[in-house]
């Protein structure tokens, strides 16, 4: 077991790094704000000698992933990284790599949408690939992000699995934030994760198959079953991967971290890199004898139900912290937290807050008013509005 | 057609299956060779869109069971040895 | 050369009767045998040769998406270089026209910047065939197609086709060229020109389409004659972006009338006269450009 490094960097060049320790064959990339130090990188591993592998600067995110999906078929072990629009012009093709159930690895610099356009933080860009079939995990820090991507390609790579699967790590709050890291060493990620031999077959001339076959009816449904499948069946894999490097690296990782949540009456359940946050939010509400805890998610794609029913379960009220919103409805974890009770005898009153929208700051106070605003429905019994928005500037509304 | 047990991704490791497709019922025209005139040019091999025509010995043959009846080898043949005809059925 | 092991584009496509593209597959996988990946967009080639469980490929292939034939192209190529695996292996992607000239475009102009040693091979039967028939930057001038429909007030099509080849050449690629499958052995000439290029090339394949165009199944190949004898479709090639030093590969001696090919499609049967005339002149001129 070799040493592990210290560096102080910032959340792209931890990825970058992740990326790098798992040795990929070909990154097709395009840059895009915030994610562009990850290629800038990249290059430049491959340009001092300390990564051998193709690099393709393509012409747009959508070639990209194209590209992405070109050389994963080919058997080559392949990532890329966006952000935002980016992942929105790849929206087509995230679909085709997880129906092709090709394990590609996606570091993603979480931000807003437009229009407006708006360069920072938020988690829109990724919860509106939700459905596209992809693993999701989310980090709270660079840390995080690093160990993550090692936990990415190893994942996505079991042949139980085999899907796609994306990091985020928040837009500049994390991107640009400069943290201390530990870096494993090489041997080791060599040793946590072997090299890729895609196990359904590649493009071989000495083995000719056919990819991406057009499935008609008769055969459609069944194929979308089994890749369904795969995913449902993918918490207990990550499961065991998270265990075996914590006892190789020694940091622990789980679907959904609780934290002081045995005794809460109320739950703050967060994404990403507000959950630091909360988390100094739910230690001064205890100093004052509030029973609060905090649930954080760093798995949102398989959902982790089976961890939201044991962790909240016994809660009064959870206060679902989104950091996107699907207009129409309300935030992507409310919907999908509240769908995982429909079904339950028992189940805590649920209160969504949608905060922290291209790049609005998220204070410790925030997490105090939605504990607050919980509380009092929890007491009253009555949820006047299911959702809500905070730190709202009232000076700049319409009416 | 009967059905098969799927592959991970539908994934296709049988090349050149769709052999097992006949596309001879489609047709209602029927070429038929002159083997006589046949000078065997192979002009109606390498024009056929369906990979129907086979080369004998001393002319050709239409392989049946995929010629869809274009009429392209009787136009392209220079010899007129091709001619389609009314398939019975 | 007859034998069914050898055909790499099997029998039992769905390729309607006396389709181009049948002709002209048979005859490029011919040529680049068995040590070839391709790639395919979405389309008339990809939907008649790929449903499972059965396909009409014999060599290793890959369809993704519509616009993107090149730049999976590009991510085959660069995996296959990394690996040490290139070798000889031919890499191709196969596309219609719209895969080529517009929803594939820009990912075509990237495979071509980058210089991946990609063969693009455009199937242009110059409309939306597979979708039923509607324009693209492909269809020519006075063709009705389904969103432009000849009509009291519309002579169809009013502009005219885009000149993708010569666009290709501009990229300064090695190796550009146009084709009909009416002359095989300079099809097959130019595809293998194109595959031995040391870099991208483009082979621009005119395969005419019976139900698009409205013409009997057994006039495709005479149509992709009679388009290079009117002047309509030049056949040329240019090496190393040439693109105004080309090659002519097939000059009529003496150019037929463009009425010769027009009337034999009712997809230009609204045509007047006066249309015929604007169109035989445009041809008249582009030919003078090209020097005969």
């Amino acid at each position: 077991m070799g040493e592990q490094k210290g560096l102080t960097i910032q959340g792209n060049m931890a990825t970058a790094l992740g990326a790098k320790l798992c040795k990929p064959d070909v990154i097709p990339a395009y840059p895009i704000t915030p994610s562009t130090l990850f290629p800038e990188k990249i290059s430049e591993y491959i340009a001092d000698g300390e990564l051998d592998a193709e690099m393709i600067r393509v012409e747009s995110e959508h070639s990209a992933m194209s590209a992405c999906i070109g050389a994963s078929l080919t058997g080559a072990r392949t990532c890329t990284a966006s952000a935002s629009q980016g992942v929105a012009l790849m929206h087509e093709m995230l679909f085709i790599a997880a129906g092709m159930r090709l394990p590609i690895v996606m570091a993603v610099g979480n931000r807003a949408l437009s229009a407006p356009i708006n360069i920072w933080a938020d988690h829109q860009d990724t919860m509106a690939s939700r459905d596209s079939g992809w693993m999701q995990f989310y980090a709270e820090k660079n840390q995080e992000g690093l160990d993550l991507m090692i936990l990415a390609f190893r994942i996505a790579e079991d042949e139980r699995i085999l899907l796609p699967a994306m990091v985020g790590i928040d837009g500049f709050v994390l991107t640009h934030t400069v943290e201390g890291v530990q870096v494993p060493a090489q041997e080791d990620v060599d040793e946590f994760l072997p090299s890729y031999e895609p196990p359904h077959g590649k493009l071989d001339p000495e083995e000719p198959m056919t990819f991406g076959s057009l499935g008609t009816p008769e055969y459609y449904q069944e194929l979308k079953h089994d890749q369904t499948q795969a995913i449902e069946n993918a918490p207990e894999v990550i499961d065991e991967i998270f265990d075996e490097f914590e006892e190789e690296f020694g940091r622990e990782y789980n679907r959904v971290t609780p934290y002081k949540c045995e005794d809460a009456d109320i739950i703050l359940l967060t994404m990403g890199s507000m959950s630091g946050t909360a988390r100094a939010a739910v230690d001064e509400m205890r100093e004052e004898g509030k029973k609060v805890g905090l649930a954080k998610m760093t798995v949102f794609r398989p959902f982790p139900s089976d961890l939201i029913k044991e962790i909240l379960g016994d809660a009064d009220g959870v206060a679902v912290v989104d950091r996107n919103i699907s207009p129409g409805f309300g935030g992507a974890v409310f919907a999908e937290t509240a769908g995982t009770f429909i079904n339950e005898s028992k189940s805590p009153l649920l209160k969504n807050f949608i905060v922290g929208l291209g790049g609005r700051e998220i204070f410790k106070k925030n997490f105090k008013e939605m504990y607050e605003k919980t509380k009092e429905a929890v007491e009253t019994g009555e949820v006047e509005k299911p959702v809500e928005w905070i730190n709202m500037d009232e000076d700049v509304m319409r009416g | 057609m009967s059905k098969v047990k799927i592959t991970i991704a539908g994934v296709n490791k049988k090349p050149g299956s769709s052999r097992e497709y006949k596309t001879g019922g489609w047709r209602t025209m029927k070429p038929e060779v002159d083997i006589e005139k046949c000078i065997q040019c192979l002009k109606c091999f390498d024009y056929c869109p369906d990979g129907a025509v086979k080369k004998t010995e001393d002319a050709i043959e239409f392989d049946l069971d995929y010629c869809k009846g274009c009429g392209i080898c009787e136009r392209e043949c220079p010899v007129d040895a091709i001619e389609m005809k009314v398939e019975e059925k | 050369m007859t034998e069914e092991d050898k055909e790499l584009f099997a029998s039992g496509h769905r390729m309607c009767a006396g389709c181009g593209e049948g002709t002209a597959m048979r005859a490029i996988l011919n040529v680049a045998g068995p040590n070839t990946i391709a790639t395919v967009a979405t389309g008339c080639l990809e939907v008649t040769t790929t449903a499972y469980p059965q396909t009409a490929w014999d060599i290793p292939l890959v369809h993704a998406a519509f616009e993107n034939a090149a730049s999976v192209a590009s991510g085959i190529e660069s995996a296959l270089k990394q690996m040490g695996e290139k070798g000889e292996t031919n890499i191709i992607s196969f596309a219609g026209d719209g895969g080529t000239f517009d929803i594939g475009f820009q990912a075509l102009s990237g495979m071509f910047e980058r210089k991946h040693n990609v063969t693009h091979i455009c199937l242009d039967n110059e409309a939306y065939m597979n979708t039923g028939i509607q324009r693209c930057s492909s269809t020519p001038y006075g063709a009705s197609t389904t969103t432009s429909p000849s009509g009291d007030v519309s002579i169809g099509e009013d502009r005219p086709k885009k000149p993708l080849a010569r666009i290709s050449a501009a990229h300064d690629i090695p190796y550009a060229a146009t084709a009909t499958i009416a002359y095989i052995d300079d099809l097959k000439k130019k595809v293998k020109k194109a595959l031995e290029a040391d870099g991208p090339a483009l082979v621009h394949v005119f395969a005419p389409c019976p139900t698009g165009w409205r013409h009997g199944s057994d006039d495709t190949i005479e149509l992709s004659k009679l388009v290079v004898e009117t002047g309509i479709f030049v056949l040329w090639e240019a090496e190393d972006g040439e693109i105004c030093d080309i090659n002519i590969t097939k000059k009529p001696k003496e150019r037929k009338p463009v009425e010769e090919y027009l009337k034999k499609q009712r997809r230009f049967a609204h045509l007047t006269d006066e249309h015929i005339e604007k169109i035989q002149k445009e041809v008249d001129e582009k030919c003078e450009q090209y020097g005969f």
